[in-house]
């Protein structure tokens, strides 16, 4: 394998890997405030179409992607009402959840454009276009970091740069800020939250509608820049795969950047089966390389890389002492 | 009690001569969708053709899941529909479990050879036309080097992709073909972000042509392409005006004129085996005003002189169902 290759897997590692980084935040805000969400899968299929559709019929990418936060926020609402304030089963709402969303995308897709459920091709300003860091082109001809530079992290639309931004602001809400303190505590211990006269509901509606809104960039991410449009089942289990990322970085925001760039990775490896097969010199099924994020998350759940232990409070709803 | 008897078979009656006549063809759309824009939406204006055309209505079903299938069958030859008309191979094995089950009804299966007496198989030689689209492939390019996308990993799918590389070889044997399948589950027929990935692969290693033979999945592979700036080959439908001077041709397979023909037989539909090739204009690619500035007047007839030759059989394309392998690819 050659350098340009390598740098072209790079590349696509990144593209693959920003779905999967704002999901695996997402999931993380409302994990780690208690609250288990199974239905980042939904939120991002909603958010799809709703930024699709909307960025289609405006024409401005970013009524879009306003658009898909918005669908994507509804139903982080439905899941905290059905799970905070009616201490209903979180898996069984999130599951509920990315039923509906499945089913409600292709329905308003098909109502409004009659295209089987897809939307029509976004063209221009309904779609994001790759921002070329400054310098690109004048630091291309360095040897090593240029094409480095130019190739993998220049070229990139907006999304992909606010995605990793969104790692070190992660970082610092949960581990700087007061905010961020109780969150975290809310997560393993809310009756302490509870006794120091903080709101526990209230503390996980804030992290539940953040995960709406991450979830809502992820969609919008799939379907306004990564694609032209939405397509039916188009997030293709991506959000079950943040998921997993989230457990293999255990709950930790820096270690979900690296986990969401190893999961792409392998998804870019999959892409190129003649490239494994020139590094390692015997053909690799292309299924095995699909495999590998959940085996890895299975390997780390069974306790052989370090040990992931979830937030104390996670699944429970909290019930007040009367 | 005689009253009601009376009514009963009185409505029983009813049931039936309204069964009779209402005896409307149907028609059942594999897991693409209706509206993948290539192989269900031939099938599908096909079928509005005959209804243009005859002024009858027919009944349709789209898939959702693999459990369906036979679901979705039963319930229309139990409706009464004749004939039923489905596309896909997945319906295979299905239709030889249901078909002895409705004598009286005929199927008829596009993709798949089912061996009923009531039922009709429609298969296409798609090596042939994805030959011809090949040839074109591979006078395109300027790189010497073209790629293949396919959708789920089965025999005919290789069989286009087979087809396709001969015809790139046939141009310049010293063409690089890289082939890539999207996947080994039906999933992979609707898989767009997967497939504008594999064709952003493709152009890493070289490609400036791109053959998608993928249904939905394609709509994927032929906006990477117009977006980085190469050519693709649409399928099934004419994909053509999907990007208008990037979309190099498409191998059209009339799946429409199958359906459209299963349908004004009715249910007269003759049992058997139907290939449709290039002979009886089957399969073929596709020209129109949105690639016209791309094919020049040259290709176009060279393209039409093999096509002439492998109708009169003096070129033979290897077809990879035949046996399992290909001579110009490895899969």
């Amino acid at each position: 394998m050659d350098y340009a290759t390598l740098l072209q897997l790079l590349d696509t590692t990144i593209r693959l890997a920003t779905p999967l980084l704002f999901a695996c935040l997402a999931g993380l805000y409302s994990e780690r405030a208690g609250i288990f969400d199974i239905g980042l899968e939904g939120k991002m299929l909603m958010a799809a179409m709703a930024s699709a559709s909307v960025a289609y019929l405006t024409g401005s990418v970013w009524m879009g992607v306003l658009a898909g936060i918005g669908a994507s926020l509804i139903l982080a609402g439905i899941h905290g009402i059905a799970s905070i304030t009616f201490r209903g089963n979180q898996l069984i709402s999130g599951v509920a959840l990315n039923f509906v969303a499945s089913g409600i995308t292709v329905l308003v897709a098909q109502r409004l454009f009659a295209q089987g459920g897809r939307t029509p091709p976004l063209e221009g300003d309904a779609r994001f276009a790759p921002i070329t860091l400054p310098f690109a082109a004048a630091l291309r001809d360095v040897p090593v970091i240029g094409p480095l530079y130019y190739e993998v992290i220049s070229g990139h639309p907006f999304l992909v740069y606010l995605g990793f931004l969104t790692v070190p602001l992660t970082w610092w809400v949960l581990y700087r800020t007061r905010f961020g303190l109780r969150l975290r505590a809310v997560g393993e211990n809310p009756a302490a939250v509870d006794t120091a006269g903080i709101s526990v509901v209230g503390l996980r509606f804030a992290a539940v509608a953040i995960t709406g809104v991450l979830c809502g960039l992820a969609g919008a991410y799939m379907a306004t820049a990564l694609q032209a449009g939405f397509g039916r089942e188009m997030t293709a289990g991506r959000g079950y795969i943040a998921l997993a990322a989230l457990i293999f970085a255990k709950w930790r925001p820096v270690a979900a950047l690296w986990a969401c760039l190893l999961f792409g990775f392998f998804q870019a490896l999959a892409l190129r089966p003649d490239v494994v097969e020139g590094v390692l010199q015997f053909k690799v099924p292309v299924t095995f390389l699909d495999a590998l994020p959940y085996v890895l998350t299975v390997l780390v759940l069974a306790g052989f890389v370090g040990k992931a232990i979830p937030p104390r409070a996670g699944g429970e709803p909290y019930v007040k002492e009367r | 009690m005689t009253l009601m008897k009376q009514f009963l078979g009185a409505a029983a009656t009813l049931a039936l001569t309204a069964g009779v006549a209402a005896a409307d063809p149907a028609i059942i759309f594999d897991l693409g969708g209706k509206f993948d824009k290539s192989f269900n939406e031939a099938a599908f204006n096909g079928a509005e053709k005959w209804a243009k055309e005859t002024g009858g209505t027919y009944k349709e079903l789209e898939m959702q899941d693999e459990a369906q299938r036979e679901q979705a069958l039963r319930r229309l030859a139990e409706a009464g529909a004749n004939p039923v008309v489905m596309t896909g191979f997945a319906f295979g094995d299905v239709l030889n479990k249901v078909a002895p089950d409705f004598p009286d009804t005929k199927f008829a299966i596009v993709d798949m050879v089912v061996d009923q007496p009531n039922v009709k198989s429609v298969v296409f030689n798609e090596h042939e036309g994805s030959y011809l689209v090949g040839m074109l492939a591979a006078m395109a390019s300027k790189s010497g080097t073209v790629g293949f996308i396919g959708g789920m990993d089965i025999p005919l799918i290789r069989k286009f992709g087979c087809g396709y590389a001969q015809g790139v070889k046939a141009v310049n044997p010293d063409a690089n073909v890289v082939l890539n399948m999207t996947g080994t589950t039906p999933a992979a027929w609707n898989d767009p972000v997967k497939g504008a990935e594999l064709a952003k692969g493709q152009k890493a290693q070289g490609a400036d042509v791109i053959y998608a033979a993928a249904g939905g999945t394609g709509v994927g592979v032929l906006q990477a392409a117009a977006d980085e700036g190469i050519l693709s080959i649409g399928v099934d439908s004419n994909q053509n005006y999907m990007h208008p001077g990037s979309v190099l041709t498409s191998m059209l397979k009339r799946v429409d004129n199958a359906v459209y023909e299963a349908f004004k037989e009715g249910t007269d539909l003759k049992a058997g085996i139907n290939v449709m090739g290039l002979a009886n204009d089957g399969v073929g690619y596709a020209m129109d005003e949105n690639n016209a500035s791309l094919v020049t007047a040259e290709m176009q007839a060279k393209v039409d002189e093999a096509a002439a030759k492998i109708k009169s059989g003096e070129i033979a394309v290897h077809d990879y169902m035949s046996d399992n392998t290909c001579p110009a690819a490895t899969f």
